[in-house]
């Protein structure tokens, strides 16, 4: 597969001495749904400015779609797309003149201008509003109109900087869903995301930062097939009258109450021999649900092990 | 980038910019009318009646190419800072940062587009003049020159005061502090022969002096100052401040981490 990022050996200290980026070395290929995970402060925006030219970097080398992004300035950045972590367009200004502008800025005509911003303000529903001042939209829409303006240009590259922050369930179903089609459409997409059911349930690859460095760069099935255990919640149907033996199949088992349990079973360990399990025992089921998403726990586990990342 | 791209990014900042002002034109153009208008009921009307002629013109008219070139120079450096720090405030800054827009043209569209508000505001406090003189422009082409040249590098000092303010109130102390000063200080009001020597020879270290003398021998054709050193510096004063922007931009100064 073709490189649509290849990062190498970046560093990045601010004039404060602060160091956000520790020498790190990434590769993302063409037509992937990368996630860039890391706690707040571990340097996900500070790489991602250095990619979209608004951070200057301290050293190493950034490549997109094979070309270096200082000395190929106008090609690297007419591929890529951004979608900042914070609201950057004008309040003032209406919402289809927010796309309007940005598609002038990379030499579009007015005509195929006018017919891209209908087709991606339509995609994300906005064109309703194409008439409105932005800032009377809500959080939500203020985050779609990013990505409408991002698009405007049709990158092969969208990189985006926590999409779904702040937007309730159903529209962030919804974004995933126009991002899914936006993908395998052949955009390249790079996210990064507070939400790590949102990465699971999306990207192919993942990599973790912490304190400026990759602490794991792997696809998003080799990382979850490192869970050498899952936790699930399980709500009975009827409540327990003895003290039960679970025997070896369940690794831990906790009581919360007369109804719910939390059993602790090996990765190994199928679904249906623990149904089979709970019918011996007696238990009907009904409810069963883990405890916290897959790659959360591998997530955090990546975090203690890096020893950073951690509140003070 | 291709030309005829650069001309579309370039057509863009300019039409956003006017777009700008122009719905703000109760802030923007009206107010620069009505404060030149009572400068012309004040000074040039009921206390230009008690100083008579001054340069051989009747004091209403020996004023109006200063109020017109102050309006341009207020309003040119005004649209530019104040345009430039708001996109800088909002972040919409990073939208023009993250395209392809070589920063030349963006130079370019936010100067064009202060020179257009400074010139409109000019273009309504003549037409305002008109209701009280007659106007003749002696030497058109050096007026519009003037004009031209003097909204250039107001609209280009405006710009980097916007890149390096880092609060509203950075954006109101040159204007307040500096530019204003100059202005009521480089002859708008009065010729400095009237001066004592200290004050006229000062009156020659500003450079708004020769700007609005030169724009007053464009109107009038009497000037306080050699029209032609004025022009050059003019001239210099435009390659100065351009390669002074264009090095703050390619540096990122204020705009990129």
């Amino acid at each position: 597969m073709a490189e649509a990022i290849k990062i190498s050996n970046l560093s990045k200290t601010y004039n404060n001495g602060l160091i956000a980026l520790n020498g790190i070395s990434l590769t993302v290929g063409e037509g992937d749904f990368f996630a860039l995970l890391g706690p707040n402060g571990a340097g996900k925006s500070t790489t991602i400015g250095i990619l979209s030219t608004l951070i200057r970097k301290s050293a190493g080398d950034v490549k997109i779609f094979g070309k270096n992004v200082e000395s190929h300035v106008y090609e690297t950045k007419l591929d890529l797309g951004v979608v900042p972590q914070e609201v950057n367009f004008s309040q003032f200004e209406k919402v289809g003149d927010i796309v309007l502008t940005q598609a002038g800025y990379y030499g579009l005509t007015r005509k195929v201008a006018a017919s891209r911003a209908e087709k991606y303000l339509k995609k994300l529903g906005l064109w309703e509003k194409r008439n409105e001042r932005s800032r009377s939209l809500s959080g939500g829409m203020k985050r779609r109109l990013m990505i409408a303006r991002a698009l405007v240009h049709e990158p092969r590259l969208l990189i985006l900087d926590e999409p779904t922050a702040g937007v309730d369930i159903e529209l962030r179903r919804s974004m995933w869903e126009f991002l899914s089609e936006l993908n395998q459409s052949g955009t390249t997409i790079i996210l990064t995301t507070h939400y790590l059911e949102e990465a699971e349930q999306l990207c192919r690859n993942i990599a973790i930062i912490d304190g400026g460095q990759i602490v794991e760069h792997c696809s998003m099935k080799k990382l979850l097939a490192q869970l050498d255990s899952q936790t699930y919640v399980v709500e009975l149907s009827y409540p327990m009258t003895d003290v039960i033996e679970f025997g070896p199949l369940v690794a831990s088992a906790v009581v919360l109450d007369s109804l719910t349990l939390e059993i602790t079973i090996s990765s190994n360990v199928g679904m249906s021999s623990l149904f089979d399990l709970f019918k011996k025992l007696g238990l009907e089921v009904q409810d069963l649900r883990m405890k916290s998403n897959r790659l959360e726990q591998l997530f955090l586990s990546k975090l203690k092990k890096s020893g950073e990342g951690q509140l003070v | 980038m291709f030309s005829s791209h650069k001309y579309i990014a370039f057509e863009t900042i300019v039409v956003k910019e006017v777009r700008r002002f122009s719905r703000i034109w109760l802030q923007t153009l009206v107010p620069p009318a009505i404060t030149i208008g009572l400068y012309f009921v004040v000074f040039g009307n009921l206390v230009g009646r008690r100083i008579g002629d001054m340069g051989g013109f009747n004091y209403m008219e020996f004023i109006l190419p200063g109020l017109i070139m102050m309006a341009v120079i207020q309003n040119s450096y005004s649209n530019v800072v104040s345009s430039f720090f708001s996109h800088k405030f909002q972040r919409s800054i990073e939208e023009l940062l993250v395209s392809p827009v070589p920063n030349f043209i963006i130079l370019a569209g936010f100067v064009v587009g202060g020179m257009v508000r400074g010139l409109a505001v000019g273009a309504v406090v003549t037409i305002m003049a008109s209701f009280f003189i007659t106007i003749n422009v002696q030497h058109p082409f050096l007026t519009v020159s003037v004009v031209l040249l003097t909204s250039i590098v107001f609209s280009l000092a405006g710009f980097i005061n916007a890149i390096f303010a880092n609060t509203f109130d950075d954006i109101s102390i040159i204007p307040t502090f500096v530019l204003t000063p100059l202005i009521y200080l480089g002859g708008v009001f009065y010729s400095v022969s009237l001066l004592p020597v200290f004050w006229s020879s000062l009156s020659y270290l500003n450079p708004i002096f020769y700007m609005v003398n030169t724009f007053r021998y464009g109107f009038l054709g009497v000037s306080d100052t050699n029209v032609l050193w004025a022009i050059a510096m003019l001239g210099l004063f435009v390659c100065g401040l351009t390669l002074v922007c264009l090095s703050l931009l390619h540096r990122g100064t204020g705009l990129r981490a």
